[in-house]
């Protein structure tokens, strides 16, 4: 109990070191590009990828389960659009890129810890926290949810892609089932938690590679934790919004 | 000057620095000498605000350093050049970056200003054309080299560095020491050096201060150090056989 106190207590000081104004702005902006491009651009691939797969086996699994036929088979769309909206095209890409993002910015900071490049920035007098993870957070935060709506898409393009390809409803029933009953208030929520995912994926990161220790051994292991914690609480922060958002 | 009275530094119940004592004068490569896990670098470390001293006072001129939280201590940090011993040059940057680095935070010079004091810097320290190179393409020297360069980008009044030979051969070691004594007398600049390298104390040592497990229990300088009677510093300074046939030769 005391150690996950001190844990709390060490990432709050370090996000009041890195949440203030930057010491010069144009030096923020530049970090803030070469994030974007690291983090959010390196991340469509992926992301595209997963989520065709995702559209097109969320419309099969649902085709194969809607057995009743009183059950109109545009449903299948009407599901595909909700599960992709709701749930997967957030919280899911937001548990991959923990993995992808997070280790990469977990392994980053915590390389230039232990050959003490972090120290070399402090001792010029530079808030090094500040410089090398509000760019990251800003640049996440900002941009992810745009990669959301990329997934929400993308997914919606698998499952019409796997009905080409099967045939399991007609592309009629799949279009209407997409526009029945749409609240754009759902992407808005959508939007909100991924934003939410992101300040945990690289702030957790950040706190762990920022304070690694015992030299390439700590680094793996700031990397793991930061995985696995920020996995843990994107779930508690998923289900936090989803109660305050959609109760 | 930098003023250290009675540090003290602990890490959990083991006492790492005891009552240490010392002045820092300008224009003089003061040096701290030592075993292996005998203080030196948390001293070092605690000189620059990297550790926090438990007790005692830290005074650059007259400003009580260890007092101040981080945005007091950033207008001495401005002053402060540091090399480290791994060289500590940002990955992700150029050489040119790398020294350019407190410019870009600290001044508001043009492109053109930057990268004449980079090119003096890098002149300073003999070394061409490396501009657009990264660390890692650089051998140890260069990157000490390139180190040094850095942390007199902004015209220090402090440079402290720690163990600057490590990991290289005794030539480039004395053209290392002997660019940071140049330095030093050229700028005026208060120098404080971390070695357990004799060969440099010999070189450049115009002040030392011996640390015996954490105590600082001799201070003198190259001249006298080879005819002190203090025992520990004898077997630290005369370990190697080489050191033990010169004790042998100068009777």
């Amino acid at each position: 109990m005391k150690n996950t106190l001190e844990l709390f207590g060490r990432y709050y000081l370090l996000m009041r070191m890195v949440l203030v104004k930057p010491d010069k702005w144009r030096i923020f902006w530049k970090q803030f590009i070469i994030d974007t491009e690291k983090l959010i651009l390196s991340s469509i691939p992926i992301v595209a990828v997963i989520s065709v797969f995702i559209g097109a086996v969320i419309v099969i699994q649902t085709a194969y389960n809607i057995e009743n036929p009183f059950i109109p088979k545009m449903y299948v769309g009407y599901m595909a659009r909700e599960s992709l909206v709701l749930e997967f095209c957030s919280t899911m890409i937001a548990l991959i890129l923990a993995g992808k993002v997070g280790s990469n910015i977990s392994s980053e900071l915590g390389s230039m810890r232990i050959s003490e490049q972090i120290d070399a920035m402090e001792m010029m007098g530079i808030n090094s926290a500040n410089y090398l993870i509000l760019p990251k957070i800003a640049c996440s935060v900002i941009f992810n949810p745009l990669i959301m709506i990329m997934s929400f898409m993308v997914g919606l393009l698998g499952g019409a892609g796997i009905i080409i390809f099967t045939g399991v409803i007609t592309m009629g029933e799949y279009t209407e089932g997409l526009q029945y009953a749409f609240r754009s208030y759902y992407i808005f929520y959508s939007m909100i938690k991924m934003s939410a995912f992101s300040f945990v994926i690289t702030s957790v990161s950040s706190f762990y590679g920022y304070y690694a220790t015992d030299g390439s051994l700590g680094v793996g292991r700031s990397s793991t934790k930061a995985i696995v914690v920020s996995s843990i609480s994107i779930l508690v922060v998923n289900l936090v919004i989803t109660q305050l958002m959609l109760n | 000057m930098i003023t250290v009275k009675e540090i003290n530094k602990f890490f959990g119940e083991n006492q790492v620095l005891k009552n240490i004592s010392i002045k820092y004068t300008p224009g003089k490569c003061s040096m701290i000498i030592g075993a292996s896990g005998s203080g030196k670098t948390v001293l070092l470390k605690t000189l620059v605000g990297l550790l926090e001293p438990d007790s005692g006072e830290i005074w650059y001129g007259d400003t009580l350093f260890s007092s101040l939280d981080f945005e007091g201590k950033k207008s001495i940090r401005k002053e402060i050049g540091m090399l480290f011993q791994g060289g500590a040059l940002f990955d992700f940057a150029t050489v040119e970056e790398n020294i350019r680095f407190p410019m870009d935070f600290f001044t508001d010079w043009s492109r053109e200003e930057k990268r004449e004091r980079v090119n003096f810097c890098l002149k300073r320290v003999n070394l061409v054309n490396v501009n657009n190179l990264y660390p890692n393409e650089l051998s140890g020297g260069m990157q000490k080299r390139v180190g040094i360069a850095r942390a007199i980008a902004l015209n220090p009044k402090y440079l402290f560095c720690d163990e600057p030979n490590s990991g290289l051969d005794p030539l480039t070691s004395i053209v290392i020491d002997q660019l940071i004594s140049e330095i030093t007398a050229e700028y005026n600049i208060t120098t404080v050096i971390n070695s357990h390298d004799m060969n440099s104390v010999m070189e450049i040592g115009d002040q030392v201060g011996f640390i015996y497990k954490g105590e600082l229990v001799w201070e003198g300088d190259k001249n006298n150090i080879l005819t002190s009677s203090h025992k520990v510093l004898n077997e630290f300074v005369f370990a190697s056989n080489m050191a033990k046939k010169m004790k042998e030769m100068m009777g």
